[in-house]
């Protein structure tokens, strides 16, 4: 092979992916270790590269302690309503009391953060929310990782994580490939942060065509997060926690602000309200204490996301749709007009595209919502991630085994997506997560635990010809056809992809099946999937833009089997507005009030699946709006 | 929309190819100028647009839903620390202006290069704060929020 090996040892820590989750470790790295030799790889280019890579307009994790807006325990009971009582409180508690920190310093270094004039604090777009300019978030927080880290990688594409031959189950690098030069690169590495990111298309999405391109994460967002852990061998959490949102119709450009800040509201296609005609029938299947609209409305204790999309998706099967999202009478206020719009090309430049394109002004007609293709990812309104340890001074002894954001692999560590079971991190949480791994993975190095690691000269080898294999395989074949795209001796990236999204969709509640699912039809979806694999062998790629497409469809199928192991494993509908399983559609509290998490083993293949405890903050957790209300109820 | 670029404009620079997260901008090997190699993967995300010196790249809305006639520029200045954006509907009825700051200091000069801070202590490295914390985390002078502070246990169990 023409590539040339290029070897870089004595790492103490290797970013693997450098969006918010990877920069806020390369950055904090050099404090905790500013003798350590911190590199960055990144598949693209890290000042524009993750899902904030066009920017923001909000940051959606700010608590403003020190505005005495709210405390680590309150984001913490928020989050756990909104995702089902279904989350790591121990690591959400660590993120939340963090968090401040990193955004302040964001403005430090000259972030736009809007203010409150009246106040002096952030000006907030919703409780948890802060609005900002923030076209440049990205180029900001990589001029920091830059400034941190000894060497930043462009255009590498980590395929697959190292393991130590002198020590079972610890983590030596990474390895991966120039997307430009072809040449491939071996990262010698003491421990490794994954910041890769979570997962886009791997459901079909609605869009077709073009339009594929449009989906509401990142089309970059390839899995590679869940992947490179999986095949690593670490143990996952609540993969089966896949994200569904209600967007506006085709762009996907977001709402918070809409519904927050601009105080728009969402109605059926006859102008009704909808959504309390679904609330009895919906409170049957979830059980009072996730979905209660009398306390909710008291005490301004949220409703679920997945429950509101429940809505959207009932109302619209029953005829009545689209739903509309009211905005002519916010936008006859020339402000917040313009809010609107900025909100747009702050963050989903694609939106005001289609607005303009479809002569949509809001002001004079109610855009249309819809429910999205499924999402599989871990810094949002869902957790999929890694299964990390916490911090010793938080967590119960079932989520500690030693570093803080340590997976259960020794020496890796995790941010952003990687990280299971902290949902609503968003860029900021994100960062933070990358803080505090990168503060850990230092700890590690200092106490000794990553002495003598040893990678074999025939490891690298075997490795470089499997990620190079596809090249190969389509030079050995390209020429048994005379022109074009069918081949009976492999598939194309996008070919592949198109399966994976088709067998998704159908098997693991896409679209097209209103998101049901249920344990016979992903039984079927594995064998598929386990076929599928056998022909990912085979994938064919005739440049190196291929080659990434195709370990990027390799990693999002190792993500989609993971997801459909724990879709199979979790017998409840957990999440109806997400996902429903039609043999088991109400919430289980008595058998499923617990944390999912798997491992492959990466010898044989095969998943161990097991439920871990959940554990609550209790105490001054108690929500002081809710117990006044039940005190009132107690006296009448 | 995917991007597109004008072939009257384009002068081969590859500044969209080298940012592109995508990586879908390629330079034409005939043409000497840039493209867009696979439409259906690109998000709009403008990268390449905001990046393009000779201002050779555009959006058309994606096929399968936008129809043609609309116009969404920008134009971001590093230096003057600002974006512009100008936006077209396709029935001409509405033009918009639109200007947003990127930035409120230059570019690069107010992040600490964490190799020159002073050197963390033990107790710092054996306590659960990051960088320049406590700063910014309270609003009284206490520390990090504990669940002893906060007066909260971690119970395994149902509680709502």
């Amino acid at each position: 092979m023409a590539y040339q090996t290029i070897v870089e040892d004595n790492i103490d820590i290797l970013v693997a992916g450098a969006g918010l989750g990877g920069t806020g470790a390369a950055w904090e790295a050099r404090y905790w270790g500013q003798n350590k030799k911190i590199v960055v790889a990144e598949k693209a280019n890290i000042d524009r590269s993750g899902a904030v890579a066009q920017g923001l307009y909000a940051i959606n994790c700010y608590m403003g302690t020190r505005f005495g807006e709210n405390n680590p325990e309150d984001h913490v009971r928020y989050a756990r309503i909104d995702l089902m009582g279904m989350v790591r409180e121990d690591l959400l508690f660590d993120m939340a009391r963090h968090v401040d920190s990193a955004v302040h310093q964001f403005e430090e270094w000259g972030m736009p953060i809007m203010r409150n004039l009246e106040k002096g604090s952030f000006l907030r777009e919703g409780r948890w929310q802060i609005m900002i300019h923030g076209e440049s978030y990205k180029p900001l927080v990589a001029e920091a990782a830059k400034k941190s880290a000894d060497k930043v990688y462009n255009r590498v594409c980590i395929t697959h994580l190292l393991m130590d031959e002198a020590k079972e189950n610890r983590v030596a690098g990474a390895v991966g490939f120039n997307v430009r030069t072809g040449n491939f690169h071996v990262f010698k590495s003491k421990t490794v942060v994954c910041g890769a990111g979570g997962a886009s298309n791997i459901f079909k999405p609605r869009s077709v065509g073009e339009g594929a391109g449009r989906v509401w994460y990142a089309p970059w967002s390839s899995g590679s997060a869940y992947a490179l852990m999986i095949n690593a061998g670490a143990k996952m959490t609540q993969m089966e926690n896949r994200i569904v949102l209600a967007r506006f119709k085709d762009g996907y450009g977001p709402v918070g602000a809409y519904f927050l800040h601009l105080k728009t509201y969402t109605q059926n296609a006859y102008g009704q309200e909808y959504e309390s005609n679904w609330f009895p029938a919906l409170q049957q299947l979830v059980g009072k204490e996730y979905l209660d609209p009398e306390v909710s409305h008291a005490t301004h204790r949220p409703i679920p996301t997945c429950l509101r999309n429940h809505c959207i998706i009932n109302e619209v099967n029953a005829g009545r749709g689209p739903i509309h999202m009211v905005t002519m009478h916010s936008f006859q206020d020339p402000h917040l007009e313009e809010i609107g719009w900025h909100n747009f090309l702050g963050m989903t430049v694609g939106q005001a595209v289609l607005w303009a394109a479809t002569d949509v002004d809001p002001k004079n007609e109610n855009p249309e919502l819809t429910t999205s293709e499924p999402y599989v990812m871990g810094s949002h309104a869902t957790g999929c991630g890694a299964w990390c340890s916490g911090p010793e001074d938080v967590s119960p002894p079932e989520y500690q085994w030693g570093y803080n954001r340590m997976m259960t692999v020794e020496g890796l560590f995790g941010a952003g997506d990687a990280v299971g079971g902290t949902p609503h991190a968003f860029s900021s949480g994100s960062f933070t997560e990358g803080r505090i791994a990168a503060k850990n993975a230092c700890k590690y190095i200092d106490d000794g635990k990553a002495e003598g690691i040893r990678v074999s000269d025939a490891t690298i080898a075997k490795l470089k010809e499997e990620v190079f294999k596809p090249m190969e395989h389509y030079k050995i074949y390209r020429n048994d056809i005379v022109a074009g795209t069918v081949n009976p001796n492999y598939h194309n990236p996008r070919q592949a992809l198109d399966r994976l999204q088709k067998l998704m969709d159908e098997y693991c509640g896409g679209v097209t099946v209103n998101y049901m699912t249920n344990d016979k039809l992903l039984s079927i979806g594995l064998k598929k999937l386990k076929i599928m694999e056998e022909d990912l062998e085979k994938i064919a790629a005739a440049d190196l833009h291929e080659l990434l497409r195709a370990w990027e469809v390799k990693h999002r199928h190792r993500t989609s089997e993971c997801v459909m192991q724990h879709t199979l494993f979790r017998k409840e509908t957990r999440w109806p507005g997400y996902y429903y399983r039609g043999d088991a559609m109400k919430v289980d509290d008595e058998n499923w009030h617990v944390l999912t998490v798997s491992r492959r083993d990466p010898k044989t293949g095969k998943y161990t699946m097991e439920k871990a405890p959940l554990y609550h903050l209790v105490g001054d957790i108690e929500d002081k709006a809710l117990a006044a209300l039940h005190a009132a109820e107690g006296k009448k | 929309m995917p991007t597109f670029v004008y072939m009257t404009r384009c002068d081969g620079c590859g500044h969209c190819v080298d940012i592109c997260p995508s990586d879908i901008m390629h330079i034409d090997t005939t043409y000497r100028r840039a493209y867009n190699i696979e439409p259906s993967m690109c998000w709009e995300c403008y990268s390449c647009v905001k990046a393009c010196p000779q201002n050779a790249i555009d959006v058309r809305g994606y096929a399968d839903f936008a129809p043609l006639g609309h116009s969404v520029r920008a134009v971001r200045d590093e230096e003057k620390g600002v974006i512009a954006w100008r936006i077209k509907f396709r029935n001409g009825k509405k033009d918009l202006n639109l200007l947003a700051p990127i930035t409120t200091k230059p570019w690069g000069k107010h992040i600490p290069d964490l190799k020159k801070v002073p050197a963390p202590t033990q107790e710092q490295r054996n306590s659960q704060l990051l960088y320049n914390e406590p700063k910014y985390i309270r609003m009284d002078d206490g520390g990090l929020h504990t669940l002893e502070s906060n007066g909260l246990e971690m119970k395994e169990g149902v509680y709502y």
